[in-house]
């Protein structure tokens, strides 16, 4: 710090005139070009958000806004529906399908599809309750089996993929209708089993909520690790000579995510509280954002959704990433299956049918994960699904017939469709594609 | 992954040798007895018509396709280049027409692609550093490394794509039509760039159609036609015309037979055909 010719560090405020190699040298090794439009304090940095969301870089805008309106809108229809009784029950129903749809935002960033995960989660379930309760396995075992099946689909889907080129379309086509053939075999002439109530599935996925005082230990020790996190990438980047992040911006984001999850703990904690199950769905939310976005396998899966050739050319085991990625996905739809009969406390011919299919890839594309491959992020799962059980949660506190429920939903997501072509249409035209 | 090292390869030094090269894909024969050495330090233009074996030649160095007979020396030791690992492992690093990059991720992540640095999590703190490290030495104007590869011009893209051919620390760097598709600035900073390779010392193949790129910046032109050697000259004292006419053959004619008889009657290691009788008779130790 006293030379002026030492290792560049990234503020040098009271040193001595500034030569032009100090004033250099004070700018952070990314920010030198002066091309660089650097956003000033708070302002700026409203201003240079507002400028990405013009340019079509809108990320999850859309379905936040989406989801504020929603809520408004059916608060003023009925105003149960923003009762505490009914967000609880709202967090619980988004679980399972929202599981599923984490599964669904993987393949969607490979630019693949998989339709048969209602299927695979109908067939989990029908695997969980014959062993559990007809064959009398040990609850464990059962779940495994259940979990097993969907790996051993999704190991099945890769080698198809990978070895014969058939699209994806197609095998998974083929895999919705050949594994609710299996799921009814599999039940066998009964059709529906029930759970016993107090197996722990039954009662993990129904009655488990976490004490008011964990919750709210478990939100603070969320923002301290998010804050904590966000301090040591800014001292490293600091380090290095780059920019860093402002304290007070860490700060700022820190309290923001204080109040998204403090707010919402604190009104569910007024009945019922969180669920055992929706904090599941969380942790499996954040850990494979965590997986996307530090690690070689999640880097990979973006550029293979990219440019697959790129993505080989530059060494990358493609094979080994379609394999990890339908695997994944299907032992999520499996985890889905699990989740869904648990809630039930049954599984019958109907599981995994009629709309969960449909309602895990529509959460999905709405969450802001691009059908054209290689954009969205885990959280796209749990925001789709936050709007879709909201329409559907609110359409049925309107006593509405379910005639009405799909043609919205099909219309939102239409839209959600909609929005991500208009926004990679804008992207191509400000270079951000 | 030293992407920040000095370069400590001496100059004029010959990495790689290739003898009698030949590939026929087919009943057509691509390519016939071809001759190449690179240098390290040196940008040696491999020109062509259409069909003239240029990219074939390419593909063999870069493991794409086995060659067929000859022989390939790296270090005074017979290689094979099987498949484009082999390539990388003798340190040949190819920057293909089409670049072949991510637009979704970010100039970091496309530099690093395939050797992303840290264990366990990417560290992207150190892979920013020598990023911005690594472009500064290629002097390239990228204005930030955390936007899309999307949003770059098309040379700017291509100074990406040679980055990261540096990544991996290659002693050859094999550029396909780097300029084929850019403009007149964004071609003169690509030929800059190539500068700034040759001073790292490293052994540049480039091939291209545009004459006026070559003369800029190669230092040895080696001409293929129809398969085969069709003359090799030094920049410095060859004219465009002399070279339109190695690719083209229109000095297969009563004049160049006539200098190529002078030649061998005095006594010089034959040139190869079609070349001046003043350029390439250095015997193979004398090269710079």
């Amino acid at each position: 710090m006293t030379t002026p010719t030492s290792t560049p560090t990234p503020s040098n405020p009271d040193g001595p005139p500034p030569t032009e190699t100090v004033r250099l040298a004070a700018v952070a090794a990314d920010l030198q070009d002066e091309r660089l439009i650097q956003p000033h304090g708070l302002g700026g940095t409203v201003r240079a958000f507002g400028k990405r969301v013009r340019s079509g870089d809108i990320g999850s805008l859309p379905v936040v806004i989406g989801l504020i309106v929603i809520w408004v809108a059916f608060s003023l229809l009925n105003p149960n529906f923003l009762s505490s009784t009914n967000l609880v029950n709202l967090t619980l129903q988004c679980a399972a399908v929202g599981t599923i749809s984490i599964g669904i935002v993987l393949v969607l960033l490979l630019g693949e599809i998989d339709l048969s995960v209602g299927s695979v989660s109908g067939l989990s379930a029908a695997i969980l309750a014959v062993s559990f309760v007809n064959l009398g396995w040990p609850l464990p075992v059962s779940l495994l089996a259940s979990l097993l099946a969907g790996v051993v689909v999704g190991l099945l889907y890769g080698f198809l993929y990978t070895r014969f080129g058939v699209p994806s379309f197609v095998i998974t086509l083929a895999g919705l209708l050949g594994f609710l053939g299996l799921q009814l075999w599999v039940l066998g002439s009964t059709g529906s089993i029930n759970l016993p109530f107090d197996s722990w599935i039954v009662q993990f996925a129904q009655q488990w909520f976490l004490p008011d005082w964990l919750s709210y230990v478990l939100v603070v020790l969320t923002v301290l690790a998010y804050a904590g996190q966000l301090f040591l990438t800014a001292n490293r980047r600091a380090a290095a000579g780059l920019s860093a992040v402002p304290a007070t911006s860490i700060v700022v984001r820190s309290v923001f995510l204080l109040l998204v999850l403090g707010v919402p703990t604190w009104y569910l904690n007024q009945t019922r509280g969180v669920g055992a199950m929706f904090l599941l769905f969380l942790i499996l939310v954040v850990v494979m954002n965590f997986f996307l976005t530090r690690t070689r396998w999640g880097r990979s899966v973006y550029a293979v959704g990219g440019n697959v050739e790129a993505a080989r050319r530059s060494g990358i085991n493609v094979t080994r990433i379609y394999v990890t990625v339908f695997v994944l996905c299907s032992t999520f739809a499996a985890l889905g299956g699990i989740l869904a009969a648990g809630r039930l406390a049954a599984a019958n011919q109907g599981s995994g049918g009629g709309d969960t299919n449909l309602n895990a890839i529509a959460a999905a594309v709405i969450g802001g994960a691009s059908l054209f491959g290689g954009r969205g992020s885990a959280f796209s799962a749990l925001l789709g699904i936050l709007v879709i059980q909201s329409i559907s949660s609110g359409l049925t506190l309107l006593n509405l017939d379910s005639s009405i429920r799909y043609m919205i939903t099909g219309a939102v997501l239409l839209l959600a469709v909609i929005v991500d072509s208009l926004s990679r249409r804008t992207r191509v035209s400000h270079g951000r594609a | 992954m030293a992407a920040l090292s000095t370069p400590e390869v001496s100059t004029g030094e010959l990495v790689l040798s290739l003898r009698g090269i030949d590939k026929n894909f087919g009943a057509v024969q691509a390519l016939t007895g071809i001759d190449l050495d690179i240098y390290s330090g040196e940008v040696v233009a491999l020109v062509g018509d259409n069909g003239a074996g240029k990219s074939t030649l390419v593909k063999i160095l870069a493991g794409v396709h086995p060659q067929d007979g000859g022989t390939i020396t790296s270090d005074d030791k017979r290689v094979s280049i099987n498949n484009p690992a082999d390539s990388n492992n003798l340190g040949i690093a190819t920057v293909y027409q089409d670049l072949a990059l991510c637009d979704n991720l970010d100039v970091v992540a496309n530099l690093f692609l395939g050797h992303e640095l840290g264990r366990g999590t990417i560290n992207e703190v150190e892979m920013e550093k020598r990023s911005w490290s690594l472009l500064r030495q290629l002097s390239a104007r990228i204005p930030s490394v955390r936007i899309p590869v999307a949003s770059l011009s098309g040379g700017q893209r291509q100074t990406v794509a040679i980055a990261r051919s540096l990544i991996g620390e290659p002693r050859i760097v094999i550029l396909d039509e780097p300029t084929a598709a850019l403009g007149v600035a964004q071609t003169a900073e690509v030929l800059n760039l190539i500068e700034r390779l040759r001073e790292r010392g490293l052994g540049v193949v480039l091939i291209s159609h545009n004459m006026a790129d070559v003369q800029a910046v190669a230092d040895r032109i080696v001409v293929l036609r129809l398969g085969r050697n069709n003359g090799e000259f030094k920049v410095a004292d060859v004219t465009y015309e002399d070279i339109i006419a190695a690719i083209t053959g229109a000095s297969d004619n009563a004049v160049t037979r006539r200098a190529q008889a002078r030649v061998d009657a005095a006594g010089a290691p034959a040139a190869t055909a079609g070349s001046r009788p003043d350029d390439t008779a250095l015997p193979e130790e004398d090269r710079p």
